[in-house]
């Protein structure tokens, strides 16, 4: 049987790394030295399930990595080991070491073999530490007779009385057992905890060593365990096996008091034992250490590793952004067509008219309901992006010798699947700024009386259609003096001006600002703020920052909760209908003549507006379109600003302010300078959205080239 | 003769006609007879009023919306140099599916009037004549001859892939940096 397995390599990918957000979060939860049951078996759970998708997709390295994990895990779900500092490491380390690994096999990148072999080296020696007498577990080709049966009494088990049923179970596993990462072993060690089991190999299935390939099983098995247990029970355990076995279990027989479960190998057949034979786990948890294994069976729950064990594995499905998308799209249309008909419906006179609109009022109400649950569909909660928080404030403040306490509250808080996954880099940024500049050191904080702990509060709430993010500390705030300082050094502002705390504060968003006295890896390199705000402008947000000396500071991000709607101001130039995004615009305003200022000869005009100079953009000459009028006090300036630089655009009328689902212009056509999409009137007309940083941009070059053409000009006459 | 007998003869002549043939949607353009691959052609609509693209272009007419999706509309009489004239009411876009590279992209085509549909066998159809370096030819695809008219085979792919016509210009030089 010959199934393209390559179908299936995106899923793989894709659950694997949730799994191991899953494993990191949970190894996050971790306090020192106490670990939950609950919690090892989610990780343990985790890495086997990597270690059977990657051996049955092939990916023998990280089949190889993560059995190494399994191992230690199952050392420390035995409690033979602890999860001290070393060990969290470790397995933190080896969660990026697996990602990478994933993400070099799924994108064909290199991988840094040297540093998971490394890894996987001292995640060995801790193995081999805790092992002590035992042989060494990982490679351990020879260390388990298959001849030899595994006793394994199951010591406390106290179903086991004399006179219990025994089960009596054939156990002959698929020649792929191996290769899809199931270990016998570990069944049978299972098994052994419901009650006191016996093994009996049978190794006539074994080829001569010549012909042996040592990635299939060849050996079958028979079982017998007593105790009288639930059938469901041993199912449980048999499920992980799925078909890769033939499983035959024999309703139990009432048995005369036990026999010891002595072994009963049938010995000579199998006593040249092929060395080759990996059994990948069985090899790193060697027959004399099974019974250890066993020592507390009450506490566990026999289907550990079962994936049943998922709880919400039905209440979410996996959709494909496109239908989604798809989705979004017809209901978008509806409303259109809803709009439309509403329209038509003003002029509509007669007997019937009025039952007509009580019904299509009905219609809009529900589109409107259908529209927003549709969008919500996209929605997902931002714990997304803040589970990655823990980790790297743990990490950093270690690197950096700080004590630093992560809060994270409104994780729930939802929003738009793209504006999520734009956020996370400028949060971390954000973060990483708070935690090299903002706390202070633990001597530094105990010096001001503040608990050496500093603390970062990640906090995200509604607003008014917007999502607020905020990164709150603790910490030293900013420092006034000196970015004051810096921007007079860098000759931003002038040696006398003074500001505002506000506007001084706003200046650290300048690019190529940073006042870190020294230029750590962390930070400080002034790449930083400058991008974090374009990010965040590039989504249709904007960020603030306050700051309180000795207090702390905080960086408030508002967001749009998605990127398929905004909220738009309609204008009017001649018969075109534009979109401004509201958030751009300052005000609207009509002109006086004398307000004006030409200069560069009537080229460029300018506004004066409360001590402020605003260049002048006429949109129809920008556009080349025909508008009503051209005569600056007959319109009106739409006064928009972007990165602190204010525009006035003059159009003929606004008309309304709405919400429109924006589409976009690339999907057939390609990009546009100074226009960020387009959208649907409720005529049906196309309405094209301004994108105010690009409209001010392409406004610059033009002014530029004109004014190089006139020089130009100048020079040729000359 | 009955109909199921009328349908039958219909039938053989059309099986007869040739072994290859790919069925083509005519249209006229200031005289000429164009023809496009009819497994191009999403629909025919009557024109309705587009919206207006700045810095474009003159050929590129506008965009419409097309049940939800923006969709560029290219005037043909400006894309092939010939003068513009007022819409008539045979004036209709043509919606095509174009490839480009990997992506799939719908656009509309402006044109006096559609005609027919015409089956054009492997031997009817004639390379493009060589106009030398003068005339553009590389979105024709071929020639054919039906019912004494001549036949402009148009290549919808490459139409819009020339240089100085890349209406679906990919690399979208224009796109802003920061």
């Amino acid at each position: 049987m010959t199934i393209d397995l390559a179908q299936f390599h995106e899923m793989f990918f894709q659950e694997s790394a949730e799994a191991l957000d899953t494993m990191e979060q949970t190894l996050l939860q971790i306090t020192e030295g106490t670990v939950e049951k609950e919690q090892i078996d989610t990780i343990f759970r985790v890495a086997h399930s990597i270690k059977g998708g990657s051996a049955t997709f092939g990916f023998t390295g990280i089949a190889s990595f993560t059995h190494t994990i399994e191992t230690l895990l199952d050392l420390v779900r035995t409690g033979r080991i602890g999860i001290t500092p070393n060990e969290m490491d470790l397995l933190l380390r080896s969660v990026d070491v697996m990602r990478e690994m994933l993400s070099a096999e799924q994108y064909k990148r290199p991988l840094d073999e040297q540093a998971v072999a490394d890894l996987q080296d001292s995640v060995k020696a801790v193995i081999a530490r805790s092992s002590g007498a035992a042989p060494t577990p990982v490679p351990a080709p020879a260390a388990v007779e298959p001849g030899s049966s595994v006793p394994v009494p199951a010591a406390p088990a106290p179903a086991a009385a004399p006179g219990a049923e025994r089960w009596r179970i054939g156990f002959r596993p698929g020649e792929n057992l191996l290769a899809r990462g199931n270990d016998p072993l570990r069944i049978f060690r299972e098994l052994s905890r419901l009650g006191e089991m016996s093994v009996r190999v049978d190794a006539a299935g074994l080829p001569p060593l010549a012909q042996l390939d040592p990635h299939r099983c060849y050996l079958n098995w028979n079982l017998e365990l007593a105790g009288p247990r639930e059938r469901e029970a041993l199912d449980q355990v048999f499920d992980w096996i799925g078909d890769d076995a033939d499983i035959r279990i024999d309703a139990p027989v009432i048995d005369a008091p036990v026999t010891p479960a002595a072994p009963r190998a049938e010995g000579s057949a199998v006593a040249p034992k092929p060395a080759p034979e990996p059994m990948p786990a069985a090899a790193a948890q060697p027959a004399p250490v099974a019974p250890a294994a066993v020592k507390a069976p009450e506490t566990r729950a026999a289907g550990g590793e079962a994936p049943k064990a998922a709880p919400s594995e039905s209440t979410s499905i996996r959709v494909s952004i496109e239908k989604i998308d798809e989705l979004i799209n017809t209901v978008g249309e509806l409303v259109i067509t809803q709009s439309m008909l509403s329209q038509l419906m003003v002029n509509m006179d007669g007997p019937q008219s009025e039952e007509l609109r009580n019904g299509l009022g009905h219609l809009e109400r529900q589109m409107r309901a259908l529209q927003e649950s549709v969008m919500r569909v996209r929605m997902l909660p931002i714990s997304f992006v803040f589970n990655r928080f823990p980790r790297m404030v743990r990490d950093l403040s270690q690197k950096l010798g700080k004590k630093v306490e992560l809060r994270m509250t409104g994780e729930q808080t939802e929003l738009d699947k793209t504006v999520l996954e734009k956020i996370g880099d400028p949060l971390v940024h954000l973060v990483r700024n708070s935690i090299d500049h903002g706390i202070e050191t633990v001597e530094g904080r105990r010096v001001v009386g503040k608990p050496e702990a500093g603390t970062i509060h990640l906090n995200a709430y509604h607003k008014g259609g917007n999502i607020i993010v905020e990164v709150i500390d603790d910490g030293a705030g900013l420092n006034r003096e000196r970015i004051l300082a810096k921007a007079r050094e860098r000759g931003l502002i002038g040696p006398d001006e003074e500001l505002s705390d506000d506007r001084i504060y706003n200046l650290i968003f300048q690019p190529g600002f940073s006042t870190a006295e020294q230029v750590t890896d962390v930070s400080g390199r002034g790449v930083g703020m400058d991008v974090v705000r374009r990010n965040i402008m590039e989504l249709g947000g904007n960020v603030q920052i306050f700051s309180n000396a000795d207090h702390g500071s905080t960086v408030r991000i508002r967001l749009p909760l998605t990127l398929a709607i905004l909220d738009g101001q309609l204008v009017r130039v001649g018969r075109e209908v534009y979109v401004i995004p509201l958030v751009s615009i300052v005000e609207t305003i009509q002109i006086r003549r004398e307000q004006i200022n030409s200069v560069a000869g009537g080229r460029a005009e300018l506004l004066r507006l409360r001590e402020e100079c605003i260049p002048i953009l006429r949109l129809y000459q920008l556009f080349e379109v025909e508008a009503d009028t051209t005569e600056l006090d007959d319109g009106l300036l739409t006064i928009v600003e972007s990165d602190g630089q204010r525009m006035g655009i003059f159009v003929d009328e606004l008309q309304a302010q709405q919400q429109v689902v924006i589409k976009s212009l690339e999907t057939n056509f390609r990009q546009l300078t100074g226009i960020s999409g387009a959208t649907m009137l409720g005529d049906g007309r196309v309405a094209l959205i301004l994108d105010v940083p690009g409209l001010i941009s392409l406004f610059e070059s033009r002014e530029k080239q004109a004014r190089d053409d006139r020089q130009a000009a100048v020079r040729h006459a000359a | 003769m009955n109909t199921a007998q009328a349908m039958m003869a219909g039938m053989e002549a059309e099986a007869r006609t040739d072994d290859v043939t790919d069925q083509f949607l005519t249209f006229v353009l200031a005289g000429e007879h164009y023809g496009v691959d009819i497994l191009r052609v999403q629909e025919i609509r009557g024109w309705s009023q587009v919206t207006h693209i700045p810095n474009t272009p003159e050929y590129i007419h506008g965009v419409l919306n097309l049940r939800g999706t923006i969709v560029p509309i290219v005037d043909l009489r400006m894309r092939f140099g010939i003068e513009r004239i007022a819409n008539s009411r045979t004036t209709v876009i043509v919606v095509l599916r174009v490839t480009q590279g990997e992506r799939q992209r719908t656009i509309g085509l402006v044109v006096d009037a559609v005609s027919d549909v015409c089956n054009v066998g492997d031997s009817e159809r004639k390379p493009a004549p060589d106009f030398g370096a003068s005339a553009q030819t590389e979105f024709i695809s071929g020639m054919a001859a039906i019912d004494d008219k001549m036949v402009i085979l148009l290549d919808v792919d490459r139409l819009f892939h020339s240089d100085e016509l890349a209406v679906v210009d990919a690399a979208a030089g224009s796109r802003r940096s920061g």
